[in-house]
Parts: C-alpha cells; structure tokens; sequence
C-alpha cells in the first residue's frame, strides 16, 4: 500500500517539473496562438547553455541561472521579433512549420557541437540527500526544491497575469489582439516579451531536468510532448491548471511505471486521452469560448 | 493648422477597396459626425485614422505629423482613442482593469480612475465584474471611460447608441458635452442622424466609399441628407 502512496508523491514531485514545461508553452499559446513545437528542443537547448556555463566558470547549475535566466530571457526576445512575429496571421500553419524547423536546426546543432552523449548538470551532494516523510516514503532533496520552485514560481506567474500591467496586456492581447492595439498596446513587443517569459520558464525546466536525470540532443520532442499533454489536460483557463495537468501526468506515469516499467509514458498518454474524451477543454478551461 | 487631415484617402481589404479618394478635416475641439448607410465606409475611415486598415493617402496627418505608417499604438499615444463598434471590451478584464488598460500608452492628462467614475457613478459598484457582465449601456460607458483614461486629445466614436435602449443613448450623449469641455475633438459615427446632427459642428455623409456631401447641419436641408445618406 505504502509503496503506492510513494509512486503518487513522486509522481507529484515530477508533476511539478512538468507544470514548468507546460507554462511555458501555455503563456505562448494563450498570448499569441502560437503552438511552439520547439519548445522542447529550446528546453534541451537551456540544458545545454548551463553545461556550457557551468564548465566555462565553474559554478553551481543553481547559480549558472544567473547568466542562462538573462541569456534565454534575451534570447526568446529575439527570435520572437526577428522570426517568429512575421509568421503570425490568420493561417495557423506557418508558425507551426517555422517552430518545427526551429526545433529540427536546434537538434542538429545541440548534436554537431556537444555530440549523442548524454549529459548530466552536476549539483553535488544535494543529488543524493534525501528526507523521509514518513516509514517508506523518502523525498529526494533536490526533487522537492524542484517542486517547491516550480510551485513558486506557477504562484508567482498567475500574481503576474492577474496583478501587473504586463499580466493586463497579456490578457488583453489575448483576447482581442486588434482591440489591445487600440490601446497603445504593442503588440510585437508583448509577443517579444511573452516568449522572453516562456523562454525563462525554459530555462529554469532546462536546469532542472539537467540535475534529475540525464539529456542528450534528442530529448526534446517527449518533452514537448510532455507539456503539450499537461497543457491539455489542465485547460488554458490560469495557471493552477497547467500545475493540475503536470501533477496528473507525473502521476500517471508513476504509477504506470509502478505496474510495469515499461508503461510509464503510455500510463501518461493514456491518462491525457480519457481526461481529453472526458473534458476536452481540460480540468480548468478558459471562462468563454472562442 | 487642423487636428486632424485628411488627403485622398484610399483604404483596402485585401483586394475589396472600402475608401476612395475620401476627404477629411477636424480642427481642434471640433465635434464632427460621420453618417452613411451600412457598408459606406465610416468604420474604415475611423480604422484608417487608427492605422488599423492598410490605406493610402496622399495627407494623413495628425497636428501636422504624418501618422500614415505609424503603428496603432504610437498613434494613440499620439491622444487619438477610439471607441470601437460593439464597445469590445477585454472579457477576461474587470471593468476596472478595462477602464486601467485604457490609460496603457501613459499619456498625461486630466482623466483618472475617479474622474470616468464622477462621470459614470454606475460603473462604480461594478468595478470587479467582468466587462461582459454589464448591461448594454454600461458597456458602453466603460468603452468611454476606457478611451478617456488614455486621455485623448480626439476621440473616435463607432456607433455610440447602435443596439442601445433610447434612455440609455440619452445618458451617453449626456457625456459628450463633458468631454468637449475639456478640449477633446471627436468624430461620432451613428446611425441615428438626428442624435448626430445635434452634437456635431459639422456633418460628412459617406456613400459607398465616398464623400457624399459636407457641411455645417443647420446648412444642410433634411433632403440632401437623405438622398446623400441612402444614394436616391
Ligand atoms: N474586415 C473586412 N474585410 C473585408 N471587407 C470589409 C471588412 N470590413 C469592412 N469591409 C467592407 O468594407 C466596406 C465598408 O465597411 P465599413 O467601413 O465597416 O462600413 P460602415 O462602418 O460604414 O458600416 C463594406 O463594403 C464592408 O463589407
Ligand atoms: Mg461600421
């Protein structure tokens, strides 16, 4: 019994990764419409830019933030202003194609330069610590600072939208693009600036898949995949959804893995399809329909 | 110099031509109106002023600056507001974050939150609802406020009492001379002309894409206004 609460907790402690993914993805969708299919590949890409920065000056994958958070931040400003803005309009595919070259050069690069090998962000002592929460039930430390952030940090984004007035022109463009321009909103600079915050949520999901396991140039697309499902599943209503949808999703394939090993991911898949059947705008959708 | 001048207007959808060749002017604190049957063209005018449709023009000037490829948003923080048909207020808005996002470009000026709700005391109690959730007419006063709190030197108004109880478009023509007084051009588009021809300076009557027939209302008979409006 006690070894399937364990699967559920850390199926919660994954979930919380997850949700990061997820938000990410959820901010771009839910400002400009745009499905982001390299969203993934941006977040193996973070990974990636830490490894460099940490090997480059020797520092801790939590204080590499400090210069990968800036970097991505910039980073998704521009390249949403010198691409992707100009494949924004009335048809739905051109953004999609773009963002899937996106993700295939960043693979092809990402493999070219650090090779298949995969690659592990090193933390120290803090990757193995634990704490038991009760007899049978161990929280890994670093598991649990990465639920704790993420949690956080979903807290502090849903503040965001809701409190300040870059949340105000988020929502705004959102809901009315052509009306959010009447009011002095730009709106290719907010776009800029939603996937500079996507771009940072990458960047933190990117460092932290980098301590909890290991990556290589092709983990992208399952990661993608990942949010895409936790996206569905929590609906685009706020922000406590996509945490509801990481949660679910990390759950589900714990407990999958728990049956048998081999059904982790399908547990996932299978979880996302009945919620998909059941409540196709997910568990928290958006408040009108449009 | 004029606010606001116009010079051979020529707007398009795509292929489809809405404007041709249209003239315009509005001094400064002038109230001018906009009619014409639907599909004349008084949307597109108001949308070109706001660079929101693609146009042509040989002037299109605003206090003698050409805004003719400034971008919708440098041209309201420019003291241009609209508006707009159907009021499209923000649905996941308050009316409060409605009336806030208004004031957005952060140009200075004399209208605040207090002031639109001296203005409009209805608007008050419903400050937390959804924009969405207010009756017709405060709808419509919120899509006022949320233009005065960009504190506009013109105001562009599309159909103001367009699907509005007579009390209500009462009320809100009630306002108009309260924002005159503070100095603010406005163009109103509107299907009820004699609401029109009571407010405005002057008249511009659209027929499909053109200029009909201008000038003072107390000028202009009732009969030109009919056959410049309905094209008989
Ligand atoms: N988004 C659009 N796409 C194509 N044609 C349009 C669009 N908006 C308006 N039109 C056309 O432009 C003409 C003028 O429209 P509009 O300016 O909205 O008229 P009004 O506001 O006077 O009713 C009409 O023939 C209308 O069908
Ligand atoms: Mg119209």
């Amino acid at each position: 019994m006690i070894e399937w609460v364990n699967s559920i907790v850390q199926g919660v402690l994954t979930g919380g990764l997850y949700a990061l993914f997820a938000a990410g993805l959820a901010i771009i969708f839910g400002v400009m419409r745009l499905v982001n299919i390299a969203h993934g590949d941006l977040i193996v890409l973070a990974a990636f830019v830490a490894m460099v920065t940490i090997e480059t000056t020797g520092v801790d994958p939590f204080v590499s933030m400090v210069a990968v958070l800036p970097f991505m931040f910039f980073f998704g400003y521009v390249l949403q202003r010198g691409i992707l803005n100009y494949t924004l309009g009335d048809d739905l595919l051109p953004p999609l194609l773009v963002t899937f070259g996106i993700s295939i050069v960043i693979q092809n690069l990402l493999l070219e330069i650090f090779s298949a090998d995969s690659q592990r962000l090193k933390a120290g002592p803090i990757e193995v610590s634990s704490v038991e929460l009760v007899e049978g039930i161990e929280l890994g430390t670093l598991p649990l600072i990465v639920f704790v952030i993420a949690v956080a940090l979903i807290f502090a984004l849903q503040i965001g939208f809701s409190r300040t007035r870059l949340g105000r022109a988020f929502r705004a463009t959102s809901d009315d693009p052509s009306t959010a321009r009447l009011m002095g909103i730009n709106q290719k600079h907010i776009f800029g600036l939603a996937m500079a915050v996507s771009l940072v949520l990458v960047a933190i999901a990117g460092i932290f898949i980098g301590i909890r396991t290991n990556f290589d140039p092709a983990l992208g697309p399952t990661r993608l995949l990942f949010a895409f499902e936790a996206v569905i599943i929590g609906g685009l209503g706020s922000m406590w959804g996509t945490l509801a949808g990481g949660v679910i999703l990390g759950v589900a394939q714990n407990i999958g893995a728990k049956i048998d090993p081999g059904w982790q991911f399908l547990a996932g898949h299978i979880a996302f399809l009945v919620i998909l059947v059941l409540r196709p705008n997910g568990l928290f959708p958006r408040t009108r329909d449009d | 110099m004029s606010l606001l001048e116009i010079r051979n207007l020529d707007a398009f959808y795509g292929d489809f031509q809405a404007l041709f060749g249209f003239d315009f002017d509005l001094e400064e604190h002038e109230t001018v109106a906009a009619i014409g049957a639907n599909g004349a063209g008084k949307t597109t005018l108001l949308r070109a002023i706001t660079g929101m449709v693609a146009a042509t023009s040989e002037v299109l000037s605003y206090r003698g600056e050409s805004i003719q490829s400034r971008e919708a948003a440098d041209i309201v923080a420019l003291g241009v507001a609209m508006v707009p048909e159907g009021r499209r207020l923000f649905p996941s808005l308050s009316v409060e974050e409605n009336l806030v996002i208004g004031g957005y470009s952060g140009r200075p000026g004399r209208w605040s939150l207090e002031r639109v709700y001296e203005l409009f005391p209805a608007l008050r109690n419903r400050r937390s609802v959804p924009g969405t959730a207010l009756s017709g007419g405060e709808q419509q006063m919120t899509a006022i406020g949320r233009a005065l709190m960009s504190n506009p030197d013109l105001i562009l108004f599309d159909e103001l009492s367009l699907g509005l109880a007579p009390v209500v478009v009462k009320e809100i023509y009630e306002v108009l001379p309260v924002i005159k007084a503070e100095g603010t051009a406005m163009v109103v588009v509107e299907q009820d002309i004699n609401r029109a021809l009571e407010v405005a300076d002057r008249v511009y009557c659209l027929q499909e894409g053109r200029l009909a027939l201008t000038g003072a209302p107390g000028d202009l008979t009732r009969d030109r206004i009919s056959a410049a409006y309905f094209g008989t």
